[in-house]
């Protein structure tokens, strides 16, 4: 299997077809007689042609050169790669979802509404905000749309956005590029010698012209923020709003909240805590939830309730707009509605008690394998660095390399950027005790051979359909499509 | 911790609990929380309602499906952007694969060939389709793609303008609108005019200020504009042209590459992806290779591995946000894969003569749609200009009851126009894929008739 090379341009055959259309019903169906010359194409488009069951065997067989949670463990850092519930899939396929169009109107989509709403209210409990909009598509659109709502706050009050944004030096790379889209500069602030967020160049930072501080709690080398409470104070003392980046929400769940912390809004990526499929790269879905203050300017429409119907309300003059044509990834909203109604309260605190334990139980095998840039108790993740491997001769990507032959996927790897080497893992808590202990002996085999024969791991991966590919290449002559003859374009 | 019913998705046991405990060398989870402040700490239980097993769950949600008004138990002429168009059963079976849906974005590549062979094969199709150089591997939905092109024409010229035609779709507008609002670029709207861009104040419109013109091709009333005319008036000034396009249509109409479109976006919902109450929906991208390193998204491109066999990365990263941070050329990270996926699926199942036979069929039924509705007394076409397989249409009642009526007799007939613009608060938009039948076409012509009578 590890052989198939086919792409299925390369697989078409002239005459073929995969598909079963009905004959023209209609009088005329030729479109030269209905479209002006003009507007038709004068060549077809340069599509395959294949049977149903050529294509389903070409996408079967591309299918197993992944790595997926159902197969693999998939330790990626920051990424959640939790086990994704069947019932989910089968729940988002119901005709009345799968089938409805966004412009049903209201009193014919009472379903889907009440679904949205209820889901927006208990996402909103679980973060401890007031209300919450399901509209962004992903992470980083809950950023860029938070970010808006609060530079539409402070429009609002102060007859200025103010000009800055505080972002952690330990922050995902969206946070500040989704700043700089909303028209902020950022500024970074130093991680202390314990890697929590240095108060005193906070302090140092935060005045009249910051916006917001934006954070990630767990940050993203896995530690709660001890002195959260000290930094959402400081900055509300400014004026300045606090941002949580949500994307560790795995580690809080029924422990504590978001706005319990002093936090004004906060993003959630549905497909990490609550379970909808990673895809590949995505569909993903980034509601925000938020304390009122925020609420006038939350995207449009809000999805309301008067007494007992469901209505979209689209009378917000103080809202930032839209960020989607629509009303969000729904999708992904009845998965993780399905989700979170199949864990109940105490199910949700079960989550993130054993994401924990999941996570400290590998850094306590590893402990003594690898080095822990700091040591401050860890939450739903641990970072080590593989300094002393590098200095062996095994980087943090031969490691991640060899591990993807040990039958592991890799964790995130040279993330956060201020840890050296660094090696980023999240097990889930969906992972069980022989799965890590089978990745820690793996690991603890890869930090033996990094001393004994480093040059082997250098040579890793060797089981894949593929081995190490030449990135230089991709990039200096980028080959992005298809042709014939193999040109680049 | 409690272990029972809810907890099937976890799989460690009291006693291994205990064990693991032991070995991180404390005595319960507790002691692994002790840095959030106590005073933060929830001590209760979330105020959600209570675990639900299996089959009430299904019960419950099933009850909720039913509460909507589906394109299976109604017979459905709604457009505006989502459509119902057919899609092969084996896309869902191969999507359900779960080396592709749990799978992530292809950081370690040797192990993620399929998903990025996948995405390549997609790039290509798209390209195809719009007659583009290059294509990025998806952005969220089709009014997102838009705003990200303007960002990138701002980007690509360094003027602030964005000339947006009133006859591309208000919502995807309103999404340029909110993302034009941090950069502070000013967005003008060019009125319509029988149902197209208005080609006179267009050209009044752009400037030597003006980023870009962006129009859409078929537009909101699914009328076609003349593509080589806004490209003229766009490149006359130096300004990009913008077209945001139905994939689809494309495999009928031509490309706006041939019309000189800088860039390409577009909603590729109508790809073998349900309608899903507006989303997961797919952002389609694409330009041409000049611009190629300030485009947002993801890209894969072709290369070899050590031994020299063909492999598959994600490359040109330098313009994204994991190594550019505030530099970068967008923020997004997690795009919609899956969803590229489905439309690789159907487009490699449909084919060069299949989609091509779904969009002719389109075309001819939602004519004769036209005209059989037309000829019900009182209604008419809104507009003249060419259509695809979408059209406005005036009514001598007013809309929304008229629809209502539709609707008691399983007929969804169209989307209502008054609340996109006041001037068309007689009219509704009416759209008709190859799966309406001659049948229910007729059915609602006759329903139609009755009702305005």
């Amino acid at each position: 299997m590890n052989e198939y090379d086919g792409l299925v341009f390369e697989l078409s055959v002239p005459g073929r077809v995969g598909y079963s259309l009905p004959e023209a019903d209609v009088p005329e169906a030729d479109p030269a007689r209905l479209l002006p010359a003009a507007h038709l194409r004068r060549t077809p488009a340069a599509l395959p042609e294949v049977s149903e069951f050529d294509a389903v065997r070409h996408y079967t067989r591309l299918s197993r050169m992944n790595y997926g949670v159902d197969t693999h463990f998939y330790p990626l850092g920051s990424c959640t790669m939790k086990y994704n519930p069947k019932i989910n899939e089968d729940m988002a396929r119901l005709p009345g979802f799968a089938r409805l169009h966004p412009l049903t109107p209201e009193d014919a989509s009472q379903g889907a509404l009440q679904l949205m709403g209820e889901l927006g209210e208990m996402l909103a409990e679980i973060v401890g905000m007031d209300a919450a909009s399901l509209q962004p598509a992903a992470g980083a659109q809950g950023e860029l749309t938070g970010v808006l709502m609060i530079r539409a706050f402070h429009l609002d009050r102060e007859g200025s956005p103010r000009k800055k944004i505080l972002v952690p030096d330990s922050a995902h790379g969206t946070n500040p590029a989704s700043t700089a889209i909303a028209g902020y500069q950022t500024v970074q602030i130093k991680s202390d010698q314990n890697g929590e967020v240095d108060l005193l160049d906070l302090e140092r930072h935060v005045d009249e012209d910051v916006a917001a501080l934006m954070i990630t709690v767990p940050n993203t080398l896995g530690l709660f923020e001890s002195r959260i409470l000290e930094a959402t104070e400081l900055c509300h003392a400014k004026g300045a709003q606090v941002y949580m980046d949500g994307a560790n929400l795995n580690a809080l769940l029924g422990l504590t909240r978001p706005g319990d912390l002093g936090f004004d809004i906060v993003h959630m990526n549905l497909h990490k805590t609550f379970t909808t499929p990673h895809g590949g790269g995505g569909p993903g879905a980034g509601p925000v939830a938020f304390k009122a203050h925020l609420a006038p300017h939350m995207p449009t429409p809000a999805v309301v309730r008067d007494a007992d119907v469901w209505r979209l309300d689209w009378k917000r003059p103080k809202s930032i707009g839209k960020v989607q044509s629509f009303w969000g990834n729904f999708g992904m909203h009845v998965r993780a509605y399905t989700y979170i109604r199949t864990m109940g309260p105490e199910g949700l605190r079960a989550v993130s008690e054993n994401a924990i334990l999941n996570a400290n139980y590998i850094r306590a095998r590893l402990l003594s394998h690898y080095d822990l840039p700091y040591e401050g108790a860890s939450m739903h993740e641990v970072v080590f660095s593989a300094r002393r491997q590098k200095a062996q001769g095994a980087s943090a990507t031969d490691i991640a390399k060899r591990l993807l032959d040990l039958g592991f996927y890799a964790p995130s790897i040279y993330f956060p950027l201020i840890v050296e080497e660094a090696l980023m893992i999240e097990p889930t808590e969906t992972e069980s005790k022989e799965t890590l202990d089978a990745f820690c002996d793996a690991m603890i085999r890869i930090a033996e051979e990094a001393q004994s024969h480093p040059e082997m791991l250098a040579e890793a991966p060797v089981t894949t359909p593929v081995r190490r590919l030449d990135q230089t290449q991709a990039a200096r002559q980028p080959n992005l499509r298809w042709t014939p003859r193999g040109r680049t374009s | 911790m409690r272990h029972g019913e809810t907890m099937r998705y976890l799989s460690t046991t009291p006693t291994q609990r205990a064990e693991m405990l032991r070995a991180i060398g404390v005595g319960d989870v507790e002691a692994l929380i002790e840095r959030i402040p106590s005073k933060a700490r929830l001590g209760r239980d979330l105020a959600i309602p209570a675990a639900l097993a299996e089959g009430d769950l299904v019960a419950h949600l099933r009850g909720l499906a039913e509460r909507n008004a589906d394109a299976d138990r109604y017979v459905s002429f709604l457009g505006g952007g989502a459509y119902d168009h057919y899609i092969p059963s084996a896309i869902n079976h191969l999507l359900l694969r779960g080396e592709f849906f749990t799978a992530y974005t292809p950081y370690q590549p040797e192990a993620s060939q399929g998903t990025l062979r996948t995405i390549y094969e997609y790039q290509t199709m798209i390209c195809e389709l719009t007659g583009m150089d290059v294509t990025n591997a998806s952005l969220y939905d089709g009014g997102s793609a838009l705003a990200e092109a303007a960002l990138m024409a701002h980007s690509v010229t360094e003027r602030d303008q964005i000339v947006v035609s009133g006859a591309l779709s208000p919502l995807a507008r309103r999404v340029v609108e909110t993302y034009c609002a941090g950069p502070r670029l000013p967005v003008k709207t060019v009125a319509w005019a029988d149902g197209v861009t208005d080609l006179d104040a267009l050209r009044k419109a752009v400037t030597g200020k003006t980023a870009c013109v962006m129009v859409q091709y078929p537009n909101f009333f699914g009328c076609l504009e003349d593509l080589d005319q806004a490209a003229a008036i766009a490149h006359e000034r130096g300004a990009l042209l913008v077209v945001s396009i139905d994939p689809v249509a494309l495999a009928l109409l031509r490309p706006p590459g041939e019309a000189g479109a800088d860039i390409v976006v577009g909603e590729g919902q109508g790809l073998g992806n349900h309608l899903n109450f507006g989303g997961p929906y797919l952002g389609l991208f694409s330009c041409r290779k000049e611009l190629v390193r300030r485009m947002p998204g993801r890209l894969v491109g072709a290369t070899v591995d050590r031994d020299g066999k063909r492999g598959f990365v994600l490359t040109l990263q330098t313009r994204e946000q994991h190594i550019r941070r505030e530099k970068a050329t967008s923020n997004i990270c997690t795009n919609v894969a899956l969803i590229a996926l489905a439309a690789t699926i159907h487009t490699a199942l449909l084919g060069k003569e299949g989609l091509r036979r779904a969009a002719t069929l389109s075309t001819a039924k939602a004519h004769y749609a036209a005209e059989a509705l037309e000829r019900v007394p009182g209604v008419s076409r809104r507009f003249a200009a060419p259509f695809f397989k979408e059209f406005a249409l005036r009514l001598p009642k007013k809309p929304g009851t008229v629809l209502r009526a539709l609707r008691r007799r399983r007929i969804l007939g169209g989307v209502e126009l008054a609340q996109f613009d006041r001037r068309l608060k007689d009219s509704i938009l009416v759209a008709v894929t190859e799966r309406r039948t001659r049948a229910e076409i007729d059915a609602y012509a006759e329903a139609l008739a009755s009702v305005v009578a």
